[in-house]
């Protein structure tokens, strides 16, 4: 069967894909325009309102005769907003706060994209995101701000857009960047409120300094699995981040969505609560989640608001002694502080010496010719139910050593089929089938050789028909 | 004395994926208080069953492990010399960074 039925061939394919991108960039850009000039248009009529209430003193507006305001809320925000105006506790007065606050969501992703959603929703004036990353396909199943339409394309650029097409009547404002110490100052000060929604320990401790030195409330978000945790520092007196948290944990306790998975609502129901607290901030109602936090276990439906310290007289950053000022902030380097990298990247390590390690293509080149082996795969066996390499053997590295016989077995039956059988492992990107190799060579299997790169190399460099995940 | 315990935010994978635990258990000998400090050992010993770096680190708790007996943080009580009663609840929460 003919794929392309019309006969079409890769460079079809490709020229569509160009003339696609091209169009999309000329649509999104005309979507800018036409909010920009929204927003002109609504400007200026405003303007002019106000001009004739102050010329026309004496020959007031029609809408000023049959109707009593004491708030400035437009007609139109009256009836956008109307449900908020009619809840007693929150009323006017809160809509009214709300539409004069400003807040900044860092991360357009798992926890921000709920959160800006509301957030754009519910009329605060001016909305701040930040993000450096680009929408992938494998975000959907959670960053629910992002359409399939802007893969590849920033997600500030595609969360902005979202927030405009909800709430055309606030300003949104684009960082498309890192946050980093030299930028996080100058970005934050320009906010009442900051939302955490970032997802490693760096820019957690990075993004709580700065809001101590600058004096701004931290609604702070986190998920992954089916957990997640949120709470309010630094807010009316309460503990920041650090009071809670003042030495950092060791990198191997800090686990990431992209290894260790994560149940798309999770985030979901976080980054919602987030926006709330963010709104019961912003609209000067209720009571915050300040000097408590909430934990949200999905698997068992259980949320527990527990009491935490108050904010620590000790804390380097916060407490009483404490000369943490927004120079030393700027000059502290917060990957060396949490050993971990301010962005997401997987690490790659290098532990084995070459004449250890083989690539991709030259493992394929080997099951080409024939080559006895035998091929262990050290992922835990919920990724090796993905996807695996043919005639792979499952041994997770957490067994690996209990389980060295079934190796040996592997290695006889093979040797019995062809004589000079090697050993080589794999795993997903090519980090634990070094530290199996290690263990192995020190168990007497000194032919033991990791394919470089693992399954991610293979699906890259030798079968890009084969699924990544 | 029972007491239950419960491992969240990954811990619990410290304890075969299990995280509630209704356990049984006692003063040390000489004593009639038993304290933080002592269910820290015993869990070390009774239901910690790999990694246990992850958990302790010298004689508490490692960074970023919130410590919660009866929904307070331990830090309001005491810490290691919280005094624990019969049908207290401890939680062993580990701080979440995802997003």
């Amino acid at each position: 069967m003919e794929i392309n039925g019309g006969g079409g061939s890769a460079a079809d394919v490709s020229r569509i894909l160009s003339e696609l991108e091209t169009l999309k960039t000329v649509k999104s850009d005309i979507d800018r325009r036409i909010s920009a000039l929204e927003a002109q248009l609504r400007d200026t009529t405003n303007i002019e309102d106000k001009n004739d209430s102050v010329s026309n003193g004496s020959c007031p507006l029609i809408s000023a005769v049959h109707s009593n305001i004491n708030h400035d809320l437009t007609p139109d925000s009256v009836y956008r907003y109307s449900r908020h105006l009619l809840l007693p506790s929150f009323g006017v007065q809160g809509q009214s706060n709300l539409l004069k606050s400003s807040i900044l969501v860092i991360g357009a992703g798992g926890l921000g994209s709920p959160a800006l959603l509301y957030l754009a929703a519910c009329g605060v004036g001016r909305l701040g995101i930040v993000d450096h990353d680009v929408v992938e396909l494998n975000n959907m199943h959670r960053q629910v701000i992002h359409t399939e339409a802007y893969i590849g394309q920033p997600k500030v650029k595609s969360a902005a857009a979202t927030c405009r097409s909800i709430n055309s009547t606030i300003q949104i404002v684009e960082y498309q960047e890192a946050l980093r110490t030299s930028n996080a100052l100058e970005i934050l000060s320009q906010y009442d409120i900051v939302v955490d929604a970032t997802d490693n320990a760096p820019s957690r401790y990075m993004i709580s300094d700065c809001c101590v030195v600058l004096g701004k409330p931290l609604v702070s978000g986190a998920a992954l699995g089916l957990e997640g945790q949120l709470s309010i520092y630094n807010y009316n007196g309460g503990p920041c981040y650090r009071c809670l948290f003042p030495t950092p944990p060791p990198t191997s306790a800090c686990q990431r969505c992209s290894d260790s998975g994560v149940l798309g609502v999770v985030p979901g129901i976080i980054g919602c609560l987030q926006a709330l607290e963010a709104i019961k901030i912003a609209g000067a109602v209720g009571e915050p989640l300040s000097g408590r936090m909430l934990l949200f276990d999905a698997l068992s439906a259980r949320i527990r608001i527990v009491k935490i310290r108050g904010r620590s007289s000790q804390c380097e950053v916060c407490g009483e002694n404490s000369a943490f000022t927004q120079q030393q902030f700027k000059n502290f380097d917060y990957e060396k502080f949490t050993q971990a990298p301010l962005s997401t990247l997987p690490v790659k390590l290098n532990l084995l010496p070459e004449d250890s390690r083989i690539s991709s293509k030259e493992y394929k080149e080997k099951i080409d010719n024939g080559e006895a082996h035998v091929l262990v795969d050290v992922r835990p066996e919920h990724h090796f139910k993905i996807v695996s390499l043919p005639n792979s053997i499952n041994i997770p590295l957490v067994s690996l050593e209990v389980r060295l016989p079934e190796i040996s077995k592997a290695l006889k039956e093979e040797e019995e089929r062809k004589a000079g059988a090697s050993l080589y492992v794999v795993c997903r990107r090519g980090n634990d089938s070094q530290r199996a190799v290690q263990c192995l060579q020190k168990m007497g299997f000194n032919s033991a050789r990791d394919i470089i790169g693992g399954l991610e190399s293979w699906g890259r460099d030798v079968d890009p028909n084969f699924p990544t995940y | 004395m029972q007491l239950t315990l419960e491992f969240g935010g990954g811990l619990e994978l410290l304890c075969e994926s299990v995280k509630i635990h209704k356990v049984n258990v006692d003063p040390p000998n000489g004593t009639e208080k038993f304290i933080m400090k002592d269910l820290l050992s015993w869990v070390c010993t009774n239901l910690i069953k790999e990694r246990p770096e992850m958990f302790m680190k010298g004689d508490s708790v490692r960074p970023g492990v919130l410590v919660l007996v009866n929904d307070c943080d331990w830090e309001l009580s005491g810490q290691l010399d919280t005094t624990l009663e019969d049908k207290d609840v401890v939680v062993f929460i580990s701080t979440l960074h995802g997003g």
